[in-house]
């Protein structure tokens, strides 16, 4: 009956040195290439985890309705890289659309900050997440995934067509190729470190 | 056989948590975990779920990553984690969370220095 659970491959397990855990998300629209991108960085296959999400509307005594649709699951794809002996890196990709807000709210908590995906033939997918995260006042840096068929814009084009604050880094980059990846998670750790030390009184 | 411990069925995720939402302490997805390794038998209220857990937990992983190998949703497994935790067959092996809730600025450049030793090597 335990069949299916025994030929599920083990996980691939840390060092039992890792004592330190930290988390970046990866947000943007669905195809910006989220999952590329994690997966190119990712020391093991992405893994898919699935969370419930109960629509705001779902009565919790109605249990007809429990039987009906009043909760939405939701994939997200991860993946993670151990940095040193004693730290881990696990890397979210999630979906950027304000349906889907509250499952991050809580996966933000104690993020390193965010790098939001963009696609440059279609930009104005990402102007909801992009004011949200900085009403919110929360670190991210604009990764520009470039597909082979968009066009090649200038950082300012870019830094005015999504109306960003001038201190935002913006980056264009590859997610299939695990360098251009790295640099562009890179320049999103530099500028939340600039950040945190600018906040904090000398 | 209950519908709960029916293998491959559609288990409401109240079902197995046994109607709580709410984990007893906070627990990020990033958690590592690691089974104790003690003898002690499991509760008895444990389920199948509880042992499945333990057993993918035998050695250091992540919480997000134990609820991805038991396809099961997070905010189900950080509550059954919680009972294994309080049973004492579950440790958690990260620090513990910062009283705010960014990382400090010692743990963004090991990050960082993370990052660029990976780019060349």
């Amino acid at each position: 009956m335990d069949s299916e659970e025994s030929s599920r491959p083990d996980p691939a397990y840390l060092l039992p040195t890792v004592v330190q855990s930290a988390k970046i998300l990866v947000v943007g629209p669905f195809g910006v290439g989220k999952t590329t991108l994690v997966g190119s960085v990712s020391e093991i296959e992405p893994l898919r985890t699935e969370e419930v999400m109960t629509q705001a509307s779902a009565g919790i005594d109605d249990l007809r309705g429990l039987e009906s649709k009043t909760t939405t699951t939701v994939a997200m794809d991860f993946g993670r890289i151990t940095l040193s002996d004693t730290l881990v890196l696990y890397l979210f990709g999630a979906p950027g659309q304000r349906r889907f807000w509250d499952l991050w709210e809580g996966l933000v908590v104690g993020a390193v900050g965010l790098l939001v995906l963009v696609d440059t033939r279609r930009l104005d997918d990402s102007f909801e997440v992009l004011d949200q995260l900085e009403e919110r006042g929360l670190p991210f840096a604009v990764a520009v995934n470039q597909f082979p068929d968009s066009g090649r814009f200038s950082d300012e084009d870019i830094r005015e067509a999504l109306d960003l604050l001038p201190t935002t880094p913006v980056v264009h980059c590859d997610a299939r190729d695990p360098k251009s990846s790295l640099q562009a998670l890179i320049a999103l750790v530099s500028h939340v470190g600039n950040r945190s030390l600018q906040e904090t009184p000398a | 056989m209950t519908a709960a411990d029916r293998p491959g069925g559609p288990v409401r995720p109240y079902v197995i948590t046994r109607g709580r939402v709410q984990p007893p302490r906070r627990l990020p997805v990033e958690t590592l975990l690691e089974a104790t390794g003690t003898a002690d038998p499991l509760p008895v209220t444990a389920s199948r779920h509880h042992r499945r857990l333990l057993s993918v937990c035998r050695n250091r992983l992540a919480l997000v990553e134990a609820a991805a190998h038991l396809k099961e949703p997070v905010s189900v497994v950080t509550v059954l984690v919680g009972d294994l935790i309080d049973s004492g067959h579950l440790t958690v092996c990260s620090s513990a969370p910062l009283a705010s809730d960014r990382p400090d600025i010692t743990l963004l450049q090991e990050v960082l220095d993370g990052l660029r030793r990976k780019l060349s090597a």
